[in-house]
């Protein structure tokens, strides 16, 4: 039986299912409010949601227990008081590589972390106070740390991604931090500007666990390679009918994987047919994946943290949802998808489990 | 002191859905309040100790401002703004 958990802008909805049917509803949480991201922590079984209370302010719960009945506002998720600026929004929460440790990723730029099974939070003070913060920028979606990349068995390394400030590494458990932008282009700066530049509007990263110094990241126009731990990137975006996309996810088995959904650089949906596409040699050939996909009428919204996958080789089970309320899956790697659900409100994220 | 009460959510943090607190404004009420009660801290001002924009306060069934004065015995509400869509 697979879980999903999708985070929607009207509450969390819990779904179950095996590959190639509909899901069923399970129960739903946090009815009404907009929940951005939700994930269990395998090695606990705890299951986290940020929500965005419109009264409350951002916020992240946790529970031990059935996710419809009551859930514990977690400690410390917030900006230092008597600033100038609050916390916005909690994009990510991601297990870490050693006991208890969780980190959270959220608006205006910020990571937190955690050592106690999530319940209580510090933020991150050396990439708060990072001397180039001045010039990270806003993008539409805010200031987000929206992915999160601990090293397979290392605590102490740990890549970011933020948009739009680019990608972050760290091998000192977050004491300091380092740009990882060489090689990155950002055609949406003047020409000479782009050299140099922080403000890239990293859309999402992964790393390839078989093989950590691996890494892959959809830009702003772009998709990249890392062969080096994210210091440098090569754009691999050749042979996709766009470069644009939001998520990107990988078969855990294979480092050599890697799915994307294009989408048109005007407009940012598919260009009326969805179509996933493969890599399984490192981004030098791309395969479409559509079967059971719609082929016409459909201009779909595929938001970074939508696109997700559980399991590994043939039998990774990959699952994507839309703002359109849609979800679909494929339980054989692509080869053919499914229809998960419809109908449900605009989903801003999606784990499977 | 001014008496303060809770429904909702904040009840259910505060364990209490009357409380009393001190303050001669909204603002310095609401500080006491979250500072008192740590469970309430952060869900009505921000870290910029900005009231939250869809917080309401009434003070004696008047819409009140942060810098809005409370008397000994003023009844104080802090409800959810209106919301739709």
């Amino acid at each position: 039986m697979t879980e999903l958990l999708v985070g929607t802008r009207k509450g969390l909805f819990v779904l179950e299912g095996e590959p190639g049917a509909q899901f069923q509803i399970r129960t739903r949480a946090f009815v009404g409010e907009p929940v951005d991201y939700a994930m269990r922590d395998a090695r606990s079984g705890r299951l986290f949601a940020a929500v965005s209370s419109p009264f409350w302010g951002p916020r992240i719960w946790f529970t031990d227990g059935d996710p419809g009945g009551d859930w514990q506002p977690a400690r410390g998720v917030a900006l230092p008081k008597g600033g100038d600026d609050a916390l916005k929004r909690v994009w990510v929460i991601a297990a870490g590589e050693a006991g208890g440790l969780m980190y959270a990723g959220g608006d205006p730029g910020v990571l937190f972390a955690s050592w106690d099974n999530g319940e209580t939070w510090e933020l991150n003070q050396a990439l708060w106070e990072h001397p180039t913060r001045p010039r990270w920028r806003r993008d539409s979606g805010g200031l987000s740390v929206h992915s999160i990349v601990p090293w397979p068995g290392d605590p102490q390394r740990l890549a970011l991604a933020i948009s739009a400030a680019g990608v972050w590494l760290t091998d000192d458990g977050g004491a300091t931090w380092s740009h990882g932008n060489a090689g990155i282009v950002a055609d949406y700066l003047p020409e000479e500007t782009r050299a140099g530049a922080i403000d890239l509007c990293v859309h999402h990263l992964e790393r390839a666990p078989q093989r950590p110094e691996r890494l892959f990241l959809q830009f702003h126009g772009g998709v990249y390679r890392s062969d080096d731990a994210g210091r440098s990137w090569i754009d691999i975006a050749a042979g996709l009918p766009y470069d644009f996309g939001f998520p990107v996810v990988l078969d855990p088995a294979d480092p050599d994987s890697a799915f994307v959904i294009p989408v048109t650089t005007e407009d940012r949906v598919t260009d009326g047919s969805v179509v996933v596409w493969e890599t399984r040699d490192a981004g030098a050939t791309w395969i479409p994946r559509d079967r059971g996909l719609p082929p016409s009428n459909a201009w779909l919204s595929v938001l970074r943290q939508s696109f997700t996958t559980t399991g590994a080789g043939p039998g990774l089970e990959l699952y994507f949802g839309a703002t359109s309320g849609e979800i679909f899956g494929s339980g054989d790697a692509g080869a053919s998808w499914f229809g998960v659900a419809s109908r449900l409100p605009a989903i801003a994220s999606l784990r499977a489990s | 002191m001014a008496i303060v009460r809770l429904r909702g959510q904040l009840e259910k943090l505060a364990g209490s859905s009357q409380l009393t607190v001190e303050g001669d404004t909204v603002t310095e009420l609401l500080q006491a309040l979250e500072g008192e009660h740590a469970s309430l801290e952060g869900w009505i001002l921000d870290e910029r100790g900005v009231l939250r924009r869809h917080i309401n306060v009434f003070v004696n069934g008047e819409p009140a401002e942060p810098e809005s004065a409370v008397q000994e015995q003023d009844k104080i509400e802090i409800l959810p703004a209106i919301s739709g869509g």
